[in-house]
């Protein structure tokens, strides 16, 4: 059963801590079937609260979201590879199928086939502290899709890594979403990260967290190591730099 | 042989031989002071006194530890299930804690009327509250990552105990269990003493006091060197326990392995 993607509308949402603190500001937000977008923003705007809250983690305090009801329908990739620590790799990737209740079998056979799918084959029995970081952030990401899930949300995935590592997994993941088709809502404060790997970037203010602008990766340009030094991506960056320093000052 | 184990074995012999030479030298009587090698030889001359008594001992120490294992472990689960019953039992663990088991110890013999189950209560009382507490820490210890991600698959409050909760605290656990390994054995001899008698059968404190009245200093210490050498062994025993259930994945079990 080939995934495909669900789409998700986030309406007129607000978000106040109990602190007093708000968060988020009249956030709205549609995002297409099977799209790729990036949501760019400087740290403490409110990306890791509105994937939350997209994702029914944390109540919005007003307004609403849609998203895929079913509880396999959604993947989510945290900043850190968030494993546990006892359990081998495969038995983390094996555990939102584990807690579907899918037979043994089957579950085995299904993270097999998604740590292999991030280039992790031979690596089943290895427990995460035998894992360098940009594996471990391989099994987070197998795990997340090994339930086929229509919705993949990823709060900046890579941001610990070093730029090879980080560079691969840009390529690996375009290559799983171009293979499946998921819906794609990657969080980053990367400009370069969101240009390479998204087709609409959501640029986010802070004081109070809100969007302020959008931005489309118009380019006809494959999306592979050569689209880095291309002239649309240095075009695009430079836009989505001038938009990102108009959102921090406004 | 690595050197963690030669090391306080060269000196630990040093010490002995040390101990012995002094004796000797100085002539100091038994009764006040008996050399090592005194000492080893009524541990064998008196074995068939002293391995009945180690034997009470280490029992009630076992049964104590076995007894605080149970009831510090269902109790950090249950407390780690409703924060009402965490609320209310909490202060009263507490108070348990703090009281000293020398103080109540004569209040359960009476109560208990049976020295032996009085003994396995005062030293269950000493070693289940570090079992109790650190299980506690280690259920609340979780990434709360990983709570959410449980979340998000909708794994509920039992699975998220049992796949999530439960093994991120097993190295707390652990470490409270060996905290509370040497503690029961502290509260099987201090209960002993409080007692002031055996119950059918009498442990290595009771035999210490009997040494004592009798003056017989060096039977006194060969009971000592038994006390001793079961807490070290209950140690051993537990620090391997933890070694072999944490080495493939916890921190605290990789010491020397890179
Ligand atoms: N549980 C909470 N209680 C109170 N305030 C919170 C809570 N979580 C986040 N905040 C606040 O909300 C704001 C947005 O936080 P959030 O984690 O969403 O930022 P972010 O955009 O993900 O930042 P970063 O890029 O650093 O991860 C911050 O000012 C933060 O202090
Ligand atoms: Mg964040």
């Amino acid at each position: 059963m080939p995934a495909t993607g669900a789409p998700v509308r986030v309406s007129a949402v607000s978000k106040h801590f109990d602190n007093g603190l708000q968060a988020l500001s009249d956030v709205s937000l549609t995002v297409a079937a099977g799209e790729f977008v990036s949501l760019l923003g400087p740290s403490g705007c409110g990306k890791t609260t509105l994937l939350r809250i997209i994702a029914g983690l944390a109540t919005p305090t007003s307004g609403s979201v849609g998203r895929p009801t079913g509880r396999h329908d959604m993947g989510f990739v945290f900043q850190e590879p968030t494993l546990m620590p006892w359990a081998t790799a495969l038995a983390n990737v094996e555990l939102p199928l584990k807690l579907a209740g899918l037979a043994r079998s089957e579950r085995r056979a299904r993270a097999e086939d998604a740590l292999a799918g991030v280039g992790l084959a031979g690596f089943e029995k290895s427990y995460p502290r035998e894992l360098s970081g940009g594996m471990k952030m391989r099994v987070s990401i197998a795990r997340a899709l090994v339930t086929q899930p229509r919705l993949l949300l990823m709060d900046e995935p890579f941001a610990a890594l070093d730029e090879i590592s980080r560079h691969r997994l840009n390529l690996d993941l375009l290559a799983l979403w171009q293979q499946r088709r998921f819906t794609a809502i990657f969080v980053t404060h990367s400009v370069f990260e969101s240009v390479f790997l998204s087709q609409r970037i959501v640029i986010m203010g802070t004081r109070p967290g809100r969007i302020a602008s959008e931005l489309p990766v118009a380019t006809s340009h494959a999306r592979d190591e050569a689209f880095r030094t291309s002239a649309d991506y240095v075009a695009i960056c430079r836009l989505a730099s001038a938009q990102l320093g108009q959102a921090m000052a406004a | 042989m690595s050197v963690k184990v030669v090391a306080p074995l060269v000196l630990g012999l040093l010490v002995l031989g040390l101990w012995e030479e002094a004796v000797r030298a100085l002539a100091v009587p038994p009764y006040i002071l008996p050399g090592p090698i005194l000492i080893a030889r009524t541990l064998v001359a008196d074995w068939s006194t002293l391995a009945p008594s180690l034997w009470v001992t280490l029992s009630i120490t076992l049964a104590a530890l076995g007894a605080a294992v149970v009831v510090g472990g269902v109790l950090a689960v249950l407390f780690s299930l409703s924060r009402w019953v965490e609320l209310s039992l909490f202060p009263y663990a507490v108070v348990l804690q703090v009281t000293p088991v020398v103080a109540i110890a004569p209040l359960i013999i009476v109560w208990a009327n049976d020295v032996d189950l009085s003994l396995l209560i005062c030293a269950w009382l000493v070693a289940f509250f570090p079992i109790l507490s650190n299980t506690i820490l280690g259920l609340r210890s979780v990434d709360r990552n990983l709570l959410s991600l449980f979340e998000l698959y909708g794994a509920g409050r039992w699975r998220t105990l049992v796949y999530l909760r439960l093994p991120a605290a097993l190295p707390y656990f652990l470490g409270g269990l060996r905290i509370s390994g040497g503690l029961a054995l502290i509260g099987a001899v201090v209960a002993e003493f409080v007692a002031g008698t055996g119950g059918n059968a009498s442990g290595l404190a009771w035999r210490i006091l009997e040494a004592g009245y009798q003056l017989k200093v060096p039977r006194m210490f060969a009971a000592l060197a038994l006390i001793s050498a079961t807490g070290i062994a209950i140690f051993l025993v537990l620090t391997l326990l933890s070694h072999l259930l944490l080495r493939r994945w916890h921190e605290s079990a990789l010491d020397g392995q890179e």
